[in-house]
């Protein structure tokens, strides 16, 4: 799939040898700027960070720094708090990505529908996407789950549970709940066009050969939304994984770590600690697992959605 | 303008089956019912953001009560308050890193997606497997070094550090998405050009940027909105010169302790650009989410 050859290239005459190198060169020039910087503003800093990952350095005291090897490797295996973060990152993100997608997909299938006004309710829907996430977590964190002010409170008070302490005792949850409030509207956009793009023909026949609509959901409209769900999962991991903003905002990781993720914890580190060495470490070990993830998830994306080459 | 294009999509879906059956029936038992769930659903999730601008028009006493007040004597005080409490430079920062930042994409992406769809070069797959790689790496694994750069360069809390971060941040979204737009130039058209003896130049300005022109405002919206909400690299590299809108609320904060009503008119300020621009483009922000995958 590497010799795919334009037809405008095909309509010229082949010229001589160095030439068509150069020919080479001009259709790759448009290319270069873009990618050359990407390379320096993306990779470079990964590479310093492997390096910095086999230094003990504290940022507050300049020339501290020097090799010390994969010591603090051992040492990221043995904290406990990594341990914890990176669970609650899992946590986070398997919890925020499906919660948000089964929700997204019931509002898909809603949105599907013909009703009075759906074109106002979709603009209304996709609106918590849209609100910067540093005011969407502030507003919940006040506005929304205040122990004393708050609204969800204040609509629980009938049930009895009227001054429960969202963000200090269901930190964790808190954050998911926002997380999710947020990326509910992005599933719910992907699993809609996916929905759109259904072959209309086919459910018409279907239903006109006397299947009834669950049955047709389940046969027909389920499989057909499998790869917008999958793309909607992988896209959605990818932003949430690195969620910093909400945590910040609402619980600042606490209390205690119990609601820090590995970005969090890893800033805590670098920047309130002033542990470059381990920080970088950290990194390292983040970015391996998210490789071998990505792996899978790339593969993925490229497999259902690049539309010029199947399967590698 | 959105609700006449979901017009033409409408037919699928399960109420095909309904729809056969007995048309007036549909009309009775499945709209409205539908209807008013939907409505429910859209106005639950757009109650945090309703809650937030109904609140920046109240006082604080009226923002701090047990039972929530929706009818209130709106008042102009908080954003007074807001506009006087010094947002503007913030605004400034926020505006400048977006503008630029996004003008510098457009201008890096759109040749090197050119050079990834219509004159596609050899490798393209690998480069645009980097691309997309470059967004699943962590963030948080490369602002240490970024930050020490950042600081043997003296560009801490300069605005131009975060230029290049939003630039790089949004590249592989605007390469995959102007790529995307570029592979639905009609092969005619080109070959039409090509058959003139057109020069690339003119083939480039004449035939190919005035069909991807909406594709370019739909990258460039996009980049201004991630842009725009950026927070990690803008709360780390920046202090008191070049920080932007999500620094001030924090700040916001800390300084003036909680005051909802004031809080929630800075954040309205905050979001309100991103939300009327989202909006409006709320088509081409499913491709630009989906890295031009979904059209």
């Amino acid at each position: 799939m590497t010799a795919i050859a334009p037809p405008v290239a095909a309509a010229r005459p082949a010229r001589a040898r160095p030439d068509r190198r150069r020919q080479g060169w001009v259709r790759r020039a448009p290319l270069l700027p873009a990618l050359v910087f990407t390379i320096i503003v993306t990779q470079l800093p990964f590479l310093l960070t492997l390096w910095y990952s086999l230094q003990s350095w504290s940022l507050v005291r300049p020339g501290s720094e020097h090799f010390v090897g994969f010591t603090n490797y051992v040492d990221v295996f043995r904290d406990s708090q990594f341990r914890t973060t990176a669970l609650n990152t899992i946590i986070m993100t398997v919890g925020t990505v499906l919660i948000a997608m089964v929700i997204g997909v019931a509002l898909a299938l809603l949105l599907d529908r013909k009703f009075l006004g759906r074109g106002v309710v979709r603009t209304l829907l996709i609106t918590p996407f849209l609100v910067m996430p540093v005011a969407g977590a502030l507003l919940w964190k006040t506005t929304m789950l205040d122990p004393t002010f708050g609204i969800v409170n204040f609509l629980l008070r009938p049930f009895g549970i009227g001054h429960f302490n969202w963000v200090g005792s269901f930190a964790l949850g808190s954050v998911m709940i926002e997380m999710i409030w947020q990326w509910t509207p992005f599933m719910m956009l992907l699993v809609l066009a996916g929905l759109q793009s259904q072959p209309k023909d086919i459910l018409e026949a279907a239903s006109t050969d006397g299947a009834r609509p669950l049955q047709i959901f389940r046969e027909l409209t389920l499989p057909h939304l499998r790869r917008y769900i999958e793309l909607g999962i992988v896209l959605g991991a990818i932003y949430v994984v690195n969620e910093f903003d909400a945590v910040y905002m609402m619980t600042q990781g606490g209390p205690g770590i119990s609601s820090a993720n590995l970005p969090f914890y890893i800033y805590q580190r670098a920047f309130l600690g002033f542990q470059v060495g381990q920080a970088a470490a950290m990194g390292v070990v983040v970015v391996v697992a998210t490789i071998i993830i990505a792996t899978f998830a790339l593969r993925l994306i490229f497999t259902s959605f690049s539309g010029t080459e199947q399967a590698a | 303008m959105m609700a006449s294009a979901d017009l033409s999509t409408a037919e699928a879906g399960i109420g095909s089956a309904a729809q056969r059956r007995v048309t007036p029936r549909k009309k009775r038992g499945n709209s409205i019912p539908l209807g008013i769930v939907g409505w429910i659903v859209g106005i639950v999730f757009f109650f945090p953001v309703l809650w937030m601008v109904l609140t920046s028009f109240k006082t604080e006493s009226e923002a701090y009560t047990n039972t929530p007040h929706l009818f209130f004597s709106p008042t102009l005080s908080q954003y007074k308050a807001v506009f006087s409490s010094g947002i503007w430079p913030y605004v400034a920062n926020s505006a400048f890193a977006t503008i630029v930042s996004t003008i510098l994409v457009l201008l890096l992406a759109t040749p090197c997606a050119f050079a990834l769809s219509l004159r596609p070069v050899r490798k393209t797959r690998d480069v645009l497997f980097f691309f997309i790689s470059t967004k699943m790496l962590p963030v948080v694994a490369a602002i240490i070094p970024i930050y020490i750069a950042a600081r043997d360069l003296h560009m801490l809390d300069n605005i131009f550090t975060l230029v290049i971060l939003y630039t790089a941040m949004n590249l592989p979204i605007a390469v995959w998405m102007m790529r995307s737009f570029f592979l639905e130039v009609p092969g005619e058209l080109l070959e039409a050009a090509e058959m003139d003896g057109a020069p690339l130049r003119r083939t480039v300005t004449e035939v190919i940027l005035p069909v991807v022109a909406p594709g370019l405002a739909a990258t460039a919206l996009i980049c201004c909105i991630f842009s725009w909400n950026e927070f990690f690299f803008a709360v780390n590299l920046t202090a008191t010169q070049a920080a932007t809108v999500p620094v001030f609320l924090v700040g916001f904060i800390s300084s003036e302790g909680l005051y909802f009503a004031q809080l929630a008119a800075a954040a309205t300020v905050a979001t309100l650009p991103v939300i009327l621009a989202g909006w409006v483009a709320q088509r081409q922000l499913v491709r630009g989410l989906s890295f031009g995958a979904i059209k």
